[in-house]
């Protein structure tokens, strides 16, 4: 009965904490705008939308990766997918959760454009710094 | 016996743990973040020592086994104490720093006291059962210490990135380590599912420290408003 308390517990708090984690990772990236070449490569305009974000993730594991950025991915992705849970089960309840979904769907969806024109950046210098050599 | 993926689960683990005190060694925040680095340098340490007693004796000899446990409890309180700094840190603008510092004294002590009184019965090993004991109550403590900890961030709202990103991270660590041992004691029977699971939440926490440091300038701001689980 103990463990189980905890466990309930320690998952609300689990849930609670991650959100607010990601939406960290999120908020940063959100007052960058994107590129130019990054809009031209996913043709995304100015407000990227949920739909986009798996494209820009394909995207992304063209590039050559950057080790610290590996994680932050990772735990947006997850992220993701848990707003997808809550828009395709309790937003159907209460309508107000599925915009504030889908608001949170399109910041992940600018968080990885973000990434990508990082790593264009990065695969650019890379080359760079083959052909001087 | 340890298998191959025994072995890479410790090496890469030491690895995060130093990676977190080189990037804030190369980011300048060393001192600034003193006991978070020091808990991690005392991690590497810890486990390059373990892993010397593991080599001399085995990993079923008692001398491990003893070493293990009073290792991960002197860990267990140096973590307690990078959950202290934290907590002075955002306490510090309004002045109220020293009372944190007592405060966590007598709960360690109050910690300490109460494990004593659930081991006290045992008749052997009473030193080791204490330890152990005292360990998991640690990480219970440090988990409702870190919510309420992030409840103080939201309502002063402090705006300090990495500092925000360090305290919600060790949420995470800390709730996940709960969910791990509640699972354990729920369905002991899933050893193989833990075996390759805990390992893996022990990596979080360098990972995200060592990305805080790196990636974030200490004056990084942004609005705790905007981290609320429920929209202000």
């Amino acid at each position: 009965m103990m463990a189980a308390l905890i466990l309930v517990f320690s998952i609300l708090v689990l849930l609670q904490f991650f959100v607010s984690y990601c939406r960290s990772l999120i908020v940063a990236s959100s007052r960058e705008p994107l590129s130019e070449e990054v809009q031209d490569v996913t043709g995304i305009s100015r407000n990227p939308s949920a739909d986009d974000f798996v494209r820009v993730v394909q995207l992304l594991r063209l590039c050559p990766e950057r080790p610290e950025e590996r994680g932050e991915i990772k735990a947006v992705g997850a992220y993701f997918r848990i707003l997808g849970v809550l828009r395709s089960t309790v937003a159907r309840l209460i309508p107000s959760v599925k915009s504030w979904a889908d608001l949170e769907r399109g910041q992940c969806t600018h968080f990885a454009a973000v990434v990508l024109g990082r790593r264009i950046t990065f695969s650019r210098s890379l080359l760079a710094q083959q052909m001087d050599t | 016996m340890l298998g191959p993926f025994d072995y890479a689960v410790w090496f890469i683990g030491t690895l995060c743990e130093a990676a977190v005190v080189v990037c804030a060694l190369r980011r300048k925040a060393l001192r600034l973040y003193l006991f978070v680095n020091l808990y991690m340098a005392a991690s590497v340490l810890l486990s390059l020592a373990r892993f010397n007693v593991f080599e001399s004796y085995g990993f079923s000899s008692p001398q491990y086994c003893y070493f293990y446990y009073y290792s991960d409890a002197t860990l267990t309180i140096l973590l307690y104490f990078a959950l202290t700094s934290l907590f002075a840190k955002v306490f510090d603008e309004i002045g109220a720093d020293h009372y944190v510092k007592y405060g966590a004294i007598l709960l360690l002590l109050g910690t300490a006291i109460f494990s004593y009184g659930v081991v006290q019965q045992s008749s052997d090993k009473l030193l080791t059962k204490f330890v152990v004991e005292m360990s998991q109550n640690l990480y219970f403590v440090g988990m409702v210490l870190t919510y309420i900890l992030w409840a103080a961030i939201m309502k002063l709202r402090e705006t300090r990135t990495r500092l925000i990103q360090l305290v919600l991270a060790l949420g995470i660590y800390f709730s996940l380590h709960a969910a791990d041992y509640a699972l354990r004691n729920l369905y002991p029977q899933m050893y193989s599912v833990y075996h390759v699971l805990t390992p893996l939440i022990g990596f979080f926490l360098p990972l995200a420290w060592a990305y805080a440091f790196w990636r974030l300038p200490e004056e990084a701001r942004l609005a705790t408003s905007r981290l609320a689980v429920i929209p202000r």
